[in-house]
């Protein structure tokens, strides 16, 4: 693989930049693997690349009914962060940020990583007290957190509404300085192309349609494009768990919903943090291009559809203009959705199952993405040494029998009341 | 926007509802043993399948009463809805 640097890139435009590789192949399927990973998305992609990396499984494949990067790796708002208060979860998320810092030069690859920090604003003096909690349980886990003051927010982000007679006025705010924003589509194509570069046989275009399982163990996959034997699969499909898992007669502790993001026209540069409201459900950034990058709440019931609804769209730009007056005269420029693996106490899964040689990676929720290298560095390890390692072992399965939940936000069991 | 008939009261926009999850999740019956892993079925494992779908939902500006609807989940095409103690 040609190394991606400013000499080859002088180098090439001699040939006016004809004759690069491809930055990965388009293999057709080998009749058996060590390990199969089912789902060619972020969590996937990363799976695939650590298990040739870290654990030196290079005879891999990964399967996308799709195109990989099409799902909720190219959907999402590319927030990272890891302001958790839960051990399980702040270890896990601090081990991720320390794998993106160095992500661009790990994989040749410029993911565009810009830690400027996120500000999650508090509207009451209550709310102040829950976020001087979470802030000191962060500290503790070593993750950098800093209180604000009004005075502070407002010296930051002075586009805020400040102003005397408004509903939610900002008391304050908790931010993680070193949490920030990422090129989503580079995460994906960066670890597609290591993945590759090492020997991982990506295979779009290519749907699970079956599994062979014989007394407990999984001895192969079907596909659309024939039948592959392998003794280790991993599920990594996100929004498509229980469309899989039916066809493995499990039921899994997650529901399928929808959300929505959009991002307005491009404008000079405003806001150069994530911004986050904490009288609802509303997130926003500025990317590069100089587009408003928001999000918020689930449409709110079951679906498949990758497109949104109305009514929430509305909800939640009017919970982004109460927070930033000046959100109301730009112009909207794209709105999407994606599908989102919600569990059923908020926190994903990574784990084992009953079936030997299957494991599980899903219930992300809406934190999918931030995720990508720490999921795919302890589902490799999982899949390699069958076994969780300890970044992990909170994520289990089986909490939702022994009470172990993780429940960050307190939310229980209707994933949809946000 | 979703237009869904309540069965009482007609046919309203989305924004009337609110929505209550798979409706065929069944509580373990008063005073029957049942085993612990019964109950954490019961609370935590539903029904999301790409497809029909039986749910529930309550006419929270409305009438207020609770409903099914069967919907599918990948056209969010509303076939029929029922009231609470009918069956499909």
């Amino acid at each position: 693989m040609q190394k991606y640097s400013v000499f080859n890139l002088i180098k090439n435009a001699f040939s006016k930049h004809q004759d690069w590789d491809l930055a990965w192949k388009d293999p057709t399927p080998k009749k058996e693997y060590d390990v199969v990973i089912i789902g060619g998305g972020g969590h996937g992609l990363a799976t695939a690349y650590y298990l040739a990396k870290e654990h030196n499984i290079k005879n891999v494949a990964i399967i996308e009914k799709g195109w990989i990067g099409g799902g909720n790796v190219g959907r999402n708002t590319t927030i990272i962060r890891s302001n958790y208060m839960y051990d399980d979860n702040a270890l896990f998320s601090e081990f991720g940020m320390n794998l993106w810092r160095k992500m661009s030069q790990d994989l040749n690859y410029n993911v565009m990583f810009s830690p400027r920090g996120i500000i999650n604003l508090a509207h009451s003096d209550a709310q102040m007290n829950v976020y001087t909690r979470r802030g000191n349980s962060m500290l503790l886990n070593g993750i950098d957190a800093v209180l604000l003051n009004r005075e502070q927010v407002k010296e930051i982000i002075p586009m805020a509404d400040f102003s005397d007679n408004v509903r939610f006025p900002i008391f304050g705010a908790l931010m993680q300085p070193s949490a920030g924003t990422a090129r989503h589509d580079a995460v994906a194509w960066g670890y597609a192309r290591q993945a590759d570069s090492m020997g991982v046989d990506i295979i779009q275009n290519c749907e699970v349609t079956g599994f062979d399982i014989s007394s407990g163990k999984i001895n192969g996959v079907r596909t659309s494009r024939g039948d592959i034997k392998v003794k280790k699969i991993g599920l990594c499909v996100a929004g498509s768990t229980n469309i899989l898992a039916e066809k493995l007669n499990m039921t899994i502790p997650v529901e399928t919903h929808l959300l929505q993001a959009c991002v307005s026209e491009p404008v000079k540069p405003v806001l150069d943090r994530v911004v986050t409201f904490g009288a609802g459900h509303f997130y926003i950034s500025q990317s590069d291009k100089g587009e408003m990058v928001m999000g918020g709440d689930l449409d709110g019931y079951n679906s498949y559809a990758q497109r949104g609804n109305l009514p929430t769209l509305q909800h939640v730009l009017t919970e982004g203009i109460a927070m930033m007056p000046f959100l109301s005269k730009l112009k909207m420029l794209r709105t999407w959705g994606g599908i989102m693996d919600m569990s059923m106490d908020g926190s994903p899964i990574i784990d084992k199952t009953h079936i030997g040689g299957l494991y599980l990676n899903c219930g992300w929720c809406y934190g999918g993405f931030k995720a990508t290298p720490a999921s795919g560095w302890t589902f490799a390890h999982t899949i390699a040494q069958d076994r969780v390692h300890k970044l992990n072992a909170g994520y289990s399965l089986n909490r939702f029998n022994t009470g172990h939940l993780l429940d960050e936000k307190g939310l229980g069991t209707k994933t949809w009341i946000s | 926007m979703l237009h869904i008939k309540c069965p009482h009261c007609g046919m309203r926009s989305q924004n009337e509802f609110a929505y209550g999850g798979d409706a065929s999740v069944k509580r373990p019956e008063l005073n029957k043993e049942i085993s612990d892993l019964e109950w954490d079925n019961f609370v935590y494992l539903r029904k999301s399948l790409r497809g029909k779908h039986l749910e529930l939902w309550q006419h929270i500006s409305g009438c207020r009463q609770w409903f099914k609807v069967q919907r599918d989940t990948a056209t969010h095409e509303i076939f029929k809805t029922l009231k609470a103690n009918e069956d499909i």
